[in-house]
């Protein structure tokens, strides 16, 4: 397939304008209804604008965008507040009382079309569910330098000037209300007590959403509505904890989802030898989807592979810390050098459920920093690592101490806890639980809790009981 | 980009034009008792066979709370249909039925793990979760369509009936395939009860007890999948999912009980697809299952309103009869503690009235909400009307008497046992006296008496009926 310029500007380039307004609409304020866990309120709403296009197509007769607009904005109300009728009135838990009403709605929707269709009307539930953003296009500009004519843009298609009026006007109201939709967003209980009406800011959300599913319907359909409601947000949501660069990521993620799956879609089959081009609507959710996918395994703050590897740190600095632990106990009961299958053993004991891998991993990170040092498959402390395992020991036996005063357990009860705890225990928890003992030296199994070094002791010596 | 020849059926004149054939009684009666023909009646059984199945298996995914995965479940389905005709083309069948319900299955699970995955393994929460797979497998499938649209494969047309349904083309394999797979998913549900009622009231408890809950959800999740997958070719999977919400959110309304719930929403989801499809051949251009889903949404909303149980208007009524009850209490005990005042004691007499003009300042009361509630009183033998006065009657003046006994006990204990300043205690009593029960009065009394405290209310507690009729 050969690609013109003039081509390009006329088909292309106006639905990739639809395209990426529409994304762009959806993702901005799809991240307060992710947020809010209202997603399915925006898959609703883009099911149930269908009635409402259809009414107004069947009293006024019209396709222009206004009427329709309207229309669909009250279909999409209308969903909101029968859902929240049915909820309140019917006691129905709300997902399902979102489903009885936009299934509803979408059949009635689809009863009218028929009625329609007997008109001849142009209009289908195909074009609703998949949009038509091949028939978008833009016959004045030829040349790049068109645009700085004012005769192009008076020829502007009318849904992407639909698209980029309902864009603004949703970027507008949200930098506007900005502040108010985050702490609605977050607790609403909160957002009626700080003075305003959290009801009245879902509803102005609601019939933003209405209006973005019904600007982006003809264009791009209403299923990548649903998509780039929930796909963005939910990616930029996987990747930061701040709520603008979210709105930020979002807003670039349904750009790079609109222009990649239209290229895709155009020009992909081109380059596999294929002749014709494949639906650009589809092959944009297919990329948010990737996107969204990608994000879930790799992103380096919340995903799968960061948390997996983040774990296994922790699970290997557990073994590592274990292993000091033990090899100063077994050096204050003036036993040999254990053999490293005992000390396995003794790990695997009391850590159960523990992986070879972090078992080995421990192990190793032990070894590199030269806290411990092997002879003969034994098992020895360095100074350094005897420096360390007097504190980790301390700890341990200090929590003892604590949880046999303090919070009452039995002494015979209070090890695992104390192991568990040693891990996690920061230098000012450490100064706390040493005032808490106050002037006893041995733990509740009658042991010595081991002294703090001073900064600049030279290495302590091997322990005694 | 979807194969035409969907929803176009018939194209008549200007929408003005076309003059509604309004079916005769007759004619009704001739479809619903099954003699308009043989394809009418494989539609009508077909769609009630599968209305009963989804409507079984419904009643379990509402309660488990999985309503809406059955939503991207049956979005989900798109792809694998798309795979299944691939691969099916490629092997030389074009279009076998058995293939593309398994592709439809397959990935309408897969769909619907993902979405459990993505929830376990990520931040992102269920209800985006499901969005996301809905729409991210459905684009997957449109992207996959276009691409068969454009091959040069004959026999394309009936893909696009998965995503609307062709009910009314409903052929006797299919009818089959929807009756059998039903009747298979009735029984697996019966033969499960017991597991499915621990698991959707109290998976917790269930796991604790040692049920083997990861797999029975996936059980119903795979039952969810079969019937979404055989309603697809009725209705479509947009329109499958109420199948599977609606008859049992309906059945809801008119009872607690599982059993009888899970046999409502069956035989509502039956009658939704054997009136719709009835419906759908009397009137012309009536797509088959978006009317089964109008009627179910029908019965639906009177469920909603009138059932007696749940409905609207049956608990609209029990709470206005307990507002009605809360109102003539308050009404008896002010024209008691009136009555105290004025007379100076516990013993008055029974025709000494009180001006309506003095209740009415006693509280917010609207006059006309007095005027009814003093009616209501009369007639129902508690005092008499005069003109500006009401007076109480021999069993008024005992209603007052005991109703004002509550209040001061309730009191006494919130004073003594709940630390509320004397000062602020009328209000809460005001909340609880009305729901006290007799025994519960009885041990108030009992703690009180035996504690010696007569009385911390700012107001003497009057003697019952019971001991003034002891007394004489």
């Amino acid at each position: 397939m050969n690609i013109t310029l003039d081509l390009f500007l006329q088909v292309d380039l106006p639905a990739l304008l639809a395209a990426t307004l529409a994304a762009a609409t959806c993702a901005l304020l799809g991240n307060f209804l992710v947020l809010r866990r209202l997603s399915l309120m925006g898959d609703a709403i883009a099911h149930a604008v269908l009635p409402g296009i259809v009414v107004v197509f069947l009293i006024a007769s019209t396709r222009s965008t206004l009427p329709v607009i309207l229309g669909a904005a009250a279909a999409g109300l209308l969903t909101t507040i029968l859902t929240e009728l049915v909820r309140k009135i019917g006691r129905v838990e709300s997902s399902a009382s979102m489903g009885v009403v936009f299934s509803i709605l979408f059949a009635l929707g689809v009863v009218l079309l028929e009625q329609a269709a007997a008109d001849h009307v142009d209009l289908d539930a195909d074009c609703v569910l998949y949009g038509q953003l091949e028939d978008v296009s833009w016959f004045a500009p030829v040349a790049w330098t068109s645009f700085l004519e004012l005769e192009t843009w008076r020829d502007i298609p009318r849904e992407v000037a639909t698209l980029a009026i309902v864009f603004f006007v949703s970027a507008f109201l949200v930098t506007l209300f900005f502040k108010e939709l985050t702490i609605a967003a977050f607790d609403s209980a909160l957002a009626t007590t700080l003075g305003f009406r959290a009801s009245l800011l879902h509803y102005g959300l609601m019939a933003l959403v209405a209006l973005a599913a019904v600007a982006s319907f003809e264009a791009v359909g209403s299923i990548l509505v649903i998509a780039m409601i929930i796909c963005p947000p939910a990616t930029a949501r996987m990747l930061t904890d701040r709520i603008t660069m979210q709105v930020w990521l979002s807003l670039l993620f349904a750009v790079i989802s609109a222009v990649l799956g239209y290229g895709l879609a155009a020009f992909g089959p081109g380059f596999f030898g294929g002749e014709h081009a494949l639906s650009a609507a589809g092959m944009m959710t297919v990329v948010a989807g990737a996107l969204m996918t990608l994000a879930i395994v790799a992103s380096p703050s919340h995903g799968v592979i960061a948390r997996r590897v983040h774990q296994s740190r922790l699970a290997a600095s557990v073994v590592h810390e274990d292993l000091l632990a033990l090899l100063y106990r077994f050096e204050e009961t003036q036993q040999a050098n254990p053999t490293v299958d005992l000390v396995h053993s003794h790990i695997r004991r009391g850590a159960p459920g523990i992986s070879e891998r972090a078992l080995r991993a421990g192990f190793r990170s032990a070894l590199k920093a030269g806290e411990i040092t092997k002879n003969n498959n034994r098992l020895e402390l360095s100074s350094a690592g005897r420096a360390r395992a007097m504190e980790i020991v301390r700890t341990h036996r200090l929590w003892e101490r604590f949880l046999v005063d303090e919070m009452g357990s039995r002494p015979d009860h209070v090890h695992r806890t104390a192991t568990t705890l040693e891990h996690l225990t920061t230098q000012p928890m450490e100064r706390e639980l040493e005032m808490q003992a106050g002037a006893a030296s041995r733990d509740p199994h009658d042991r010595p809790i081991p002294p703090k070094p001073a900064p600049n002791e030279p290495t302590p010596d091997k322990p005694t009981l | 980009m979807i194969p035409a020849g969907v929803s176009h059926t018939s194209s008549h004149g200007s929408i003005t034009d076309v003059s509604v054939h309004w079916p005769t009684l007759g004619e009704v009666w001739e479809v619903l008792s099954f003699q308009a023909g043989y394809n009418t009646n494989l539609v009508m059984l077909g769609t009630a066979f599968l209305g009963i199945g989804a409507g079984t298996i419904g009643a379990f995914a509402l309660l488990r709370k999985r309503a809406l995965v059955a939503d991207a479940l049956s979005h989900a389905t798109l792809p694998g249909v798309a795979i299944a005709f691939l691969i099916g083309s490629w092997m030389g069948v074009s279009r076998s039925l058995p293939l593309l319900l398994l592709g439809a299955v397959v990935s309408g699970v897969i769909g619907a793990l993902c979405v459990q995955l993505i929830v376990r393994y990520s931040r992102i929460r269920e209800d985006a979760a499901i969005g996301a797979v809905l729409s991210v497998f459905f684009g997957v499938g449109v992207v996959l369509l276009s691409y068969i649209q454009n091959m040069n494969v004959g026999n394309q047309g009936g893909l696009a009936s998965f995503i609307y349904g062709q009910a009314a083309a409903m052929s006797q394999t299919n009818a089959i395939i929807i009756g059998a797979t039903s009747l298979f998913a009735c029984l697996l549900t019966f033969a499960f009860f017991k597991e499915f009622r621990v698991l959707c009231f109290d998976s917790t408890y269930a796991a604790a007890q040692g049920w083997p809950v990861q797999r029975l959800d996936l059980l119903l999740l795979a039952l969810i999948a079969i019937i979404t997958v055989i309603g697809i070719q009725a209705v479509g999977l947009i329109l499958v999912v109420a199948m599977v919400i609606i008859p049992p959110a309906a059945a809801r309304f008119w009872t607690e009980r599982l059993g009888v719930m899970t046999i409502v929403s069956a035989t509502l989801g039956g009658l939704a697809g054997y009136l719709g499809a009835a419906a759908s051949a009397l009137l012309e251009r009536l797509p088959t299952g978006a009317v089964i889903v109008l009627i179910a949404g029908g019965i639906f909303t009177f469920s909603m309103i009138a059932a007696p149980a749940r409905g609207f208007v049956a608990h609209a009524a029990r709470r206005a009869r307990l507002r009605l009850l809360i109102l003539e209490q308050h009404i008896l005990r002010k024209m008691h503690e009136q009555l105290e005042t004025v007379a100076g004691g516990a013993d008055r007499h029974a025709d000494a009235s009180v001006s309506i003009a003095d209740l009415a300042s006693e509280r917010n009361w609207s006059t006309l909400r007095l005027r009814v509630a003093l009616r209501w009183l009369s007639a129902r033998g508690l005092l008499n009307r005069h003109n500006h006065h009401v007076s109480l009657t021999e069993s008024g003046a005992r209603e007052a008497a005991r109703t004002t006994r509550n209040h001061r006990l309730w009191e006494a204990y919130l004073v003594r046992n709940a630390d509320i300043a004397p000062s602020h205690v009328d209000t809460s009593a005001d909340l609880v006296e009305h729901v006290l029960g007799d025994q519960l009065v009885q041990e108030l009394e009992r703690e009180l008496k035996a504690e010696g405290v007569l009385l911390p209310s700012p107001h003497p507690i009057v003697a019952t009926h019971s001991a003034r009729e002891g007394k004489s």
